[in-house]
C-alpha cells in the first residue's frame, strides 16, 4: 500500500477561481504557480494582455495580491516606478513583478524591458508566452514559432504561415547581464516554483520565460495543456534552463521526443508538410545542441 | 446594475474576489470522480488552471461552481478515475 | 533667497521645494537642464528622491504613474516630441486620477525640426484631462509648480497638471527669481497622502476593465475633478499670496482691461512683450488691454464671458494652429463669448510658430488691426502673422 503522497508544491492558493481565462488556459497556471512561490508580499503590474482581462470586470479581481493595470508597452517602466516608490517610502521585503504576455515583452514592450534590465531594476519580469497576440484574437507576434498558423499568418494559397524564427528573448536578456533568467513550464510545477523561489531571493533584474499553452490559439484540446507543455520540454523545443550570473544551466534535459509528437497535437501546425516538420526538427536539434555546448563551455 | 457616479471610487479599483463570477456556467462537459479508484495523489489539484479543485482532508473536491470543464484533471489523472461527461447527460 | 536663474532651473527648484519623491525623466532639448539639475540635487542628497533615468518619455510617464499609484509624489519634464510620445499615458494618468506634475517646455513639432518655442505640443494635449498652466516668467514657473501640487492633490481634484514654459525664452533665459524657504513651502504644501494607493497586503486592482454600462460614470467624475480644479486653483493662489506674497491673477490675468475697447488674449512669454505694448498704447490714449490665459485647462470660460460682455473686440493670439479649424485658444475664447448678450468681434492671429519672434511692432499692428475689424463689425478670417509671401507686412 503506497503512502499518501504529500503535496509537492505549496498548498496555499493566491488566485481565486472565477477568472475569465479560457478552459485549460496555460496562463492561469503560470500565475497560480508563480504566486504560490512568491506569496503575499508581492505587487504585480500587468499590461494589456489576456491577464488584463482575466481578473474580470471592475469591481472583481482574482488575485490575492495587489495589481496595477498599465498601458501595453509600459511594464518595464511600471515596475521601475513601483520599485522606486517602494524604496523611497522605505517599504521592504516586497517582490515587484511585471507579468506580461509575449507581445507586450518581445515586441511593443521590448524597449521598456530593456531599459528596466539595463537599470538593474529590482524586480521579477515574468513573460507568459502563448506565442501570439492571443487577447486580440491570435495575431502573430515576434514570439510566434516558425511554421505556426495565426490570423495574420494565414495559410491561404501562398502557404503563408509564419516564416520568421521565434525571437530568442532569453539570449537578449542574457546580453543585458542580468543576474538571473530562467525558462519554466506549467507541466513541471515543482521546477517552476523552485526557480521562482530562487529568483525571489536574488537582488536585481530577474527574467522568467514561461511557455503558456493556449487551447484556442494553438488549436488544441484544452485537456491536453499539460501534455503539450510536457512535450515542448521533451522535444527540446522549450528546454528548461537557467542563466545564473550569466552561466547557462539546464535544469531538465528532456527525453528527446520527435517534434512531430508536439506539433501534431496543435491545429496551428496541421498544414505543415513532412519536409517542413523535418526542418523544424533540424532547427530544434541544432539549437538544443548549442544550448548544451554553451552550458559545457561555461558561457 | 449601473452604480451612480457618487458611489464610485475615483478610478476603477477592484476589491471584490472573482468568486462572484460563476464560471461553472460555461461548462458543456463536467468531470466526474470515481472516489473508489482515487489514490489522493493530488495531481488533479496541482494542474487545475482555475484552482477549482480543493483539497478536503487530502481528498480532491471539484468545485462545480467554477469548473470550466477543460478536462485537464481527467487527462492527467494517473488512475484514470476522472471521466468527462456531457452536461446534458450528467 | 533672491537670485537669477533660468526657467529650467526654476522648474527644478520648484520640484525640489515640493519634495518630490520619484523623478522619471528622459532628456530632450530644451528641457535637459531641468533634469540635470534635479539629478544633481538627488546626487548630493539635497533632494531625497529616486531618480529613474528612463529610456523614453513614454516610459517616463508610465514610471511616474506606477510610482504615484504607490503613493509617491512624482515629477517629470519634457518637451515637444517627448510630450506627444507620452500622449497615450497622459490619458492614463488623468483617468487614473493621479496628481502628477510635469513641466512641459513648449516647443514646436517636426517636421520641420525646430527646437524653438511654439505651443503646438502643449495644445495637442488639451483633451487629455491634464490641467494646463502657461507661465509668463521664471518666477511664475517655480511658484506654479508648488501651487500645482497643492491643487492637484486636493481630494476633490486628483488630476495631473502640466506647467508650461516657453522654449528658450523662459527655459534658457535668466531672470530674477525669489526661491522661497523650504519651511515656508512645507507650511503650504503637506506631504502627499492619497486615499488609495497600491500597497502590500491590500489585494486591490488599480485600473480594471469597465463595461459600457459603467464607464461614463467614471469619466463624469473626472470631469467633476476638472470643474473643482477651477475653484481650487483660485483659492490655492490666494493662500499662496498670503504666505509668499505673490499672485498671478487667477485663471485669466487681466492687464488694464477695465475700460478697454479691445483686448489681446494670449498665453506664455509673449504676454510680457504685449504688456509693454499695452502700456505704450495707453500712454497715447488708446484703450487697449491684455488678457493673459494662465490656465488653458480648466479654460477660463466665465472670465471670457464676462470680458466679452464689456469689450468690443478681442484679438486672440495663438502660438499654435489646429489644422482644419482655427487656433485652439481662439476657438475656446469665441465659444465662451458666444453665449453672452454682447458679442464682441473676435479675431484669430496665428503668430510665433517655430520660435518666430513676436516683436512689439507686430503686437502693435495686431492691436491696430483688431480695432479696424471691430469698427467694421465684420466676421474676420484667421490671420497668419508675419508669413513671407502673404501680402501683409508686419515688421
Amino acid at each position: 500500500m503506497a503512502l499518501m503522497p504529500t503535496v509537492t508544491i505549496p498548498e496555499e492558493e493566491f488566485t481565486y477561481p472565477g477568472s475569465t481565462g479560457c478552459p485549460g488556459c496555460g496562463a492561469n497556471l503560470v500565475m497560480r504557480y508563480m504566486l504560490k512561490a512568491l506569496g503575499e508580499r508581492t505587487i504585480i503590474s500587468i499590461p494589456a494582455c489576456c491577464w488584463a482581462v482575466m481578473p474580470g470586470y471592475w469591481p472583481v479581481g482574482c488575485l490575492r495580491v495587489p495589481l496595477l493595470y498599465t498601458a501595453f508597452e509600459a511594464t518595464g517602466a511600471a515596475i521601475s516606478g513601483l520599485r522606486a516608490a517602494l524604496d523611497i517610502k522605505g517599504v521592504e521585503d516586497v517582490t515587484v513583478v511585471g507579468f506580461a504576455g509575449d507581445g507586450g515583452t518581445v515586441d511593443i514592450g521590448l524597449q521598456a524591458l530593456s531599459g528596466a534590465a539595463e537599470r538593474r531594476t529590482d524586480a521579477i519580469y515574468m513573460m507568459y508566452d502563448n506565442e501570439a497576440y492571443m487577447n486580440t484574437g491570435i495575431q502573430r507576434s515576434g514570439s510566434t514559432p516558425w511554421g505556426a498558423w495565426t490570423t495574420t499568418t494565414p495559410i491561404g494559397t501562398t502557404h503563408g504561415f509564419k516564416h520568421e524564427f521565434k525571437k530568442d528573448i532569453m539570449t537578449i536578456m542574457q546580453a543585458h547581464g542580468i543576474p538571473y533568467a530562467a525558462t519554466v513550464s506549467v507541466a513541471h510545477p515543482e521546477d517552476f516554483i523552485k526557480k521562482i523561489r530562487k529568483a525571489k531571493d536574488i537582488q536585481g533584474f530577474r527574467f522568467v520565460h514561461a511557455l503558456s499553452p493556449c487551447p484556442p490559439g494553438w488549436r488544441m484540446n484544452p485537456a491536453e495543456t499539460i501534455e503539450v507543455a510536457k512535450l515542448a520540454v521533451d522535444t527540446h523545443i522549450f528546454p528548461l534552463y537557467e542563466i545564473d550570473q550569466g552561466k547557462i544551466h539546464v535544469t531538465r534535459k528532456g527525453k528527446g521526443v520527435p517534434v512531430i509528437e508536439y506539433l501534431k497535437l496543435q491545429g496551428r501546425f496541421s498544414h505543415l508538410t513532412e519536409a517542413e516538420v523535418d526542418s523544424i526538427q533540424t532547427a530544434v536539434d541544432a539549437r538544443y545542441k548549442m544550448l548544451l555546448e554553451k552550458e559545457a563551455s561555461g558561457t | 446594475m449601473t452604480k451612480s457616479y457618487e458611489e464610485l471610487p475615483l478610478t476603477p479599483i477592484s476589491t471584490e474576489p472573482s468568486t462572484l463570477n460563476l464560471t461553472g456556467l460555461w461548462r458543456v462537459i463536467r468531470p466526474v470522480v470515481d472516489k473508489e479508484k482515487c489514490k489522493k495523489c493530488k495531481i488533479c489539484w496541482k494542474f487545475c488552471p482555475d484552482a477549482a479543485i480543493k483539497l478536503v482532508d487530502g481528498e480532491p473536491v471539484i468545485d462545480l461552481r467554477y469548473c470550466k470543464g477543460c478536462g485537464i484533471c481527467a487527462f492527467e489523472c494517473p488512475q484514470k478515475c476522472i471521466i468527462m461527461v456531457r452536461e446534458d447527460e450528467a | 533667497m533672491r537670485t537669477v536663474m533660468t526657467g529650467n532651473y526654476a522648474s527644478a527648484y520648484g520640484a525640489k521645494l515640493a519634495k518630490v519623491e520619484v523623478i522619471a525623466a528622459y532628456p530632450i532639448t530644451p528641457q535637459t537642464s531641468i533634469v540635470e539639475k534635479l539629478a544633481e540635487f538627488v546626487s548630493t542628497g539635497e533632494l531625497r528622491a529616486k531618480f529613474i533615468p528612463v529610456e523614453s518619455e513614454h516610459s517616463a510617464m508610465a514610471a511616474c504613474i506606477a510610482a504615484e499609484t504607490a503613493g509617491a509624489r512624482t515629477y517629470t519634464a519634457t518637451s515637444s516630441h517627448g510630450l506627444t510620445l507620452m500622449h497615450e499615458v497622459l490619458m492614463w494618468a488623468s483617468g487614473a486620477r493621479l496628481p502628477i506634475v510635469m513641466t512641459n517646455v513648449s516647443r514646436a513639432m517636426a517636421p520641420p525640426w525646430s527646437v524653438w518655442v511654439d505651443h503646438m505640443d502643449s495644445i495637442a494635449q488639451r483633451d487629455t484631462g491634464w490641467l494646463q498652466f502657461f507661465c509668463e516668467s521664471n518666477q511664475e514657473v517655480l511658484d506654479t509648480i508648488i501651487m500645482a501640487y497643492k491643487v492637484c492633490e486636493s481630494s476633490g481634484v486628483m488630476l495631473p497638471a502640466m506647467v508650461i514654459e516657453d522654449a528658450f525664452i523662459l527655459s534658457h533665459t535668466s531672470e530674477p527669481v525669489s526661491v522661497p524657504e523650504q519651511e515656508l513651502v512645507d507650511s503650504f504644501l503637506p506631504a502627499y497622502a492619497p486615499e488609495y494607493k497600491i500597497e502590500v497586503g491590500k489585494p486591490m486592482g488599480f485600473g480594471s476593465l469597465v463595461k459600457p454600462d459603467q464607464y461614463m460614470e467614471f469619466r463624469y467624475k473626472a470631469m467633476l475633478g476638472m470643474k473643482e480644479a477651477r475653484d481650487r486653483f483660485l483659492s490655492v493662489e490666494q493662500e499662496f499670496k498670503h504666505i509668499f506674497g505673490r499672485e498671478y491673477g487667477g485663471l485669466l490675468e487681466h492687464y488694464r482691461c477695465d475700460d478697454a475697447e479691445v483686448v489681446l488674449a494670449c498665453a506664455g512669454s509673449v504676454a510680457s512683450t504685449a504688456k509693454d505694448v499695452v502700456d505704450s498704447l495707453r500712454a497715447r490714449g488708446i484703450r487697449v488691454g491684455l488678457a493673459r490665459i494662465r490656465a488653458f485647462r480648466p479654460f477660463p470660460h466665465q472670465e471670457f464671458r464676462a470680458l466679452g460682455a464689456k469689450v468690443d473686440g478681442i484679438a486672440v493670439l495663438d502660438r499654435s494652429y489646429t489644422f482644419g479649424a482655427a487656433g485652439a485658444m481662439f476657438t475656446e475664447v469665441k465659444a465662451s463669448a458666444y453665449s453672452g448678450q454682447n458679442r464682441p468681434i473676435i479675431k484669430n492671429y496665428i503668430a510665433g510658430l517655430g520660435g518666430r519672434d513676436i516683436t512689439p511692432k507686430i503686437i502693435e499692428k495686431v492691436f491696430e488691426d483688431i480695432q479696424i475689424v471691430t469698427k467694421r463689425r465684420e466676421e474676420p478670417d484667421v490671420e497668419w502673422v508675419d508669413v513671407a509671401g502673404l501680402p501683409r507686412r508686419w515688421r
